[in-house]
């Protein structure tokens, strides 16, 4: 129903829920219970909190260079709860909460960013690919393993996540002019934040909106507040539900705003303004989903205080594992190259041990 | 003109600044390159002083970059793009190995692609997967391409500018680790460094040591070390690493009969190898031993928190000096 009735030409938005926690009724999903509300508010508030704790590690040294999440909880909680476990993702390098929801375990993403190589090993049943750090590069993964589950017949479909930058990358064009083609099954996700790196989507495309560019392509694109858990859920899932029937692409812009630096290597304030900044904390996804649930009679600052309270117990406690975690070995910076280790990785491996015992006696 | 102390980075801006004023055909861009200035800020200034004509932001595209270099060379520019990492150089490859590489040679000689094609390079500063890797040898073994890594400020200014007078296209590698990691006196004036020329940077009589980019400076402490122990190293920055300066680095390997290749890129096929042949091929018996190499290994570069283990280091480069020596 939002595919057919919001025009992307026509800058149309799907909005449910409004920054002032307002909904419109009429919209809402039929899923979307207090219960399941609330639920999918702690989870944002718990992958928000995760975020703030791998920026302190990256301050203090102990975690790497890596992209917060801020802002984007509800772009990446509210497609991600209108998938089944069995549906593959696809991410680029800024899904925390849509990877950890869809079955990565916590620990497991923050020791990738880390820089230790156990972080992109995840339990066998989870599917989910590794963080994808060149721009891009990811979709037309998508493609081949959403053809994959059409050839097999199976009802699998794929949603994949990318930013609005990369839509000016080759590889973006080929993956919707692939999955248009052949028809996937495949969710395309991009989450509009407003800026790559330092250039504004205005410098982007020239384009109105991004969603539009799906027309091109021969299937629907939606413009989405990315912002509003409820809306991205509902539309999420009318494109999964039109992919899983054999209906084909779509791709869905999720207009939303990254509030923290590009990277914990970037400085924001270069290139944006304080006052655009505090203009979209109050579109915050987090504080709308509050204010419903406090009209709803269901959030109070007890059950706020208590959420705070044991959530920063289960974060303190992924800390704690994650830098327990030993570095990869030597042996496994050579054994996973093939199957079988040539004769030179071999020789190399020797040699790197030999010289290490050298080095740690200096 | 005076003399400014200066980082690499500073002393790549000063080059560009220098050759933009110079010449009103020179244009910078590439992603977060013009408003920015750069991620590294390499780029810092450009567009305020030089304007968004001849300094600007593209979108988010390494084919996109490169492909609109090569036409903007064939019809009178003089492009001097960035790459933002040299990882992500690959998406821009076919673009310079099937075009850039070929213009002149498939037209005779009529169209021409004076390009520069910038991009940081290498390991050592921590950085995340895709960040770190050293792949010259993709480059230099793209015939038609001239590949610089400079190892010194001084060095990065003036190649910098040799390469954007260049009449082909250049890739410019630039070692990030050593963006900030000193400072050096480099001069306002105009000067360039000829492209094919490698440096004695210091002069020893056992054995070679050949490196480039920032594997200079691990030579550099290895021969400070092997002093000590009584073992003269000369030391070759070979600068351009294609084409290669046969002269120098043969003159050098011709005096101490020893040679020892060091490189971050990989072992196999890297730079290494082409360099030792070339010595075995013209010195064969005059060697006084077999050349050897220090590299890095033949795998996915690790990540951070293991990413030493990969690099060569003093340590590696004195145990392959011995062994020439013994
Ligand atoms: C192919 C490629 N080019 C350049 C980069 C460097 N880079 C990393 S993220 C980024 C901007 C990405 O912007 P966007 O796609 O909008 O995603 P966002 O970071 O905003 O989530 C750039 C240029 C890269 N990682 N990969």
């Amino acid at each position: 129903m939002f595919l057919e009735k919001y025009d992307p030409l026509k800058n149309q938005m799907v909005q449910i829920l409004d920054q002032d926690g307002n909904h419109k009724e009429d919209l809402l999903p039929k899923e979307m219970t207090d219960d399941v509300v609330k639920d999918l508010y702690e989870q944002m508030v718990f992958y928000r909190m995760c975020d703030k704790r791998m920026l302190k590690m990256q301050r203090t040294g102990r975690m790497g260079t890596f992209a917060p999440l801020e802002g984007q909880e509800a772009a990446q909680i509210g497609s991600e709860f209108a998938m089944k476990k069995t549906d593959w993702m696809v991410p680029a390098f800024r899904e925390l909460a849509a990877m950890c929801a869809h079955g990565v375990p916590v620990e497991t993403f923050f020791l990738f960013w880390r820089g230790n190589e156990i972080g992109s090993k995840y339990p066998k049943d989870v599917k989910v690919l590794p963080s994808s750090i060149p721009v891009g590069s990811q979709m037309l993964h998508a493609v081949g393993i959403s053809l994959a589950s059409k050839l097999r017949k199976e009802k699998d479909i794929t949603v994949t996540y990318f930013g609005d930058g990369a839509t000016s990358e080759g590889d973006f064009h080929e993956a919707m002019n692939f999955a248009g083609v052949f028809k996937t099954p495949t969710v395309f996700i991009c989450q509009n934040n407003q800026y790559a790196i330092s250039v504004p989507r205005s410098k982007q495309t020239a384009s109105e909106t991004i969603a539009q560019k799906a027309i091109a392509y021969g299937f629907p694109g939606v413009l989405v507040d990315g912002n509003d858990l409820f809306a991205m859920f509902a539309v999420t899932k009318e494109a999964a539900e039109r992919a899983r029937k054999g209906g084909g692409p779509t791709l869905i812009e999720a207009y939303t705003y990254r509030l923290a630096d590009h990277t914990t290597a970037d400085d924001s304030t270069k290139y944006r303004t304080q006052e655009e900044v505090d203009g979209w904390r109050k579109r915050d996804p987090l504080l709308r989903l509050q204010k419903y649930l406090f009209k709803k009679g269901a959030w109070t600052e007890k059950y706020e205080a208590a959420l705070q309270e044991n959530l920063l117990k289960k974060v303190d406690e992924i800390t704690e594992k994650v830098e327990a975690t030993a570095d990869q070995t030597v042996d496994s910076m050579f054994d996973y190259l093939f199957a079988e280790p040539t004769q030179e990785l071999l020789e190399q491996k020797a040699y790197l041990k030999k010289m290490l015992e050298l080095e740690n006696k200096k | 003109m005076a003399n400014q102390v200066l980082t690499m980075v500073q002393a790549i801006n000063m080059a560009l600044k220098q050759e933009m004023a110079r010449d009103s055909r020179v244009l910078v861009f590439g992603e977060d390159v013009g408003f920015e200035g750069g991620v590294f800020r390499v780029t810092e200034g450009l567009q305020k002083e030089f304007g968004p004509e001849r300094c600007f932001d593209t979108p988010l595209a390494e084919a996109g970059i490169a492909g609109m270099s090569i036409g903007l060379a064939i019809n009178g520019m003089r492009p001097v793009c960035e790459i933002q990492f040299s990882g992500f150089f690959f998406e821009a490859y076919s673009q310079m190995m099937c075009h850039a590489s070929r213009m002149r040679n498939r037209t005779r000689g009529v169209l021409t692609v004076p390009m520069v094609l910038r991009m940081p390079y290498g390991g050592g500063i921590k950085a995340l997967e895709h960040h770190s890797e050293s792949m010259e040898a993709i480059m230099a073994h793209t015939q038609g391409l001239k590949v610089v890594i400079p190892s010194t400020p001084f060095d990065a200014k003036g190649l910098l500018i040799a390469a954007i007078r260049d009449g082909d296209p250049v890739i410019f590698m630039e070692p990030k680790r050593l963006y900030r990691a000193f400072k050096q006196e480099v001069p306002e004036e105009d000067y360039f460094i000829p492209i094919g020329r490698a440096a004695v940077i210091a002069e020893g009589s056992d054995v070679t040591l050949i490196a480039w980019g920032a594997m200079v400076r691990e030579c550099y402490e290895a021969a400070a070390q092997a002093q000590k122990e009584g073992i003269s190293c000369e030391v070759v920055d070979v600068r351009t690493i294609s084409p290669l300066d046969h002269e120098t680095i043969l003159a050098s390997v011709k005096k101490t009969g020893r040679a020892v290749v060091v490189h971050e890129a990989p072992r196999s096929y890297g730079p290494g190898a082409e360099i030792s042949a070339t010595i075995s091929e013209t010195l064969g018996g005059a060697l006084k031993a077999p050349v050897q190499r220090v590299t890095g290994f033949d795998v996915i570069m690790p990540l951070l928190r293991t990413e030493d283990r990969y690099m060569p280091n003093p340590v590696r480069i004195m145990e392959a000096v011995k062994k020439v020596i013994a």
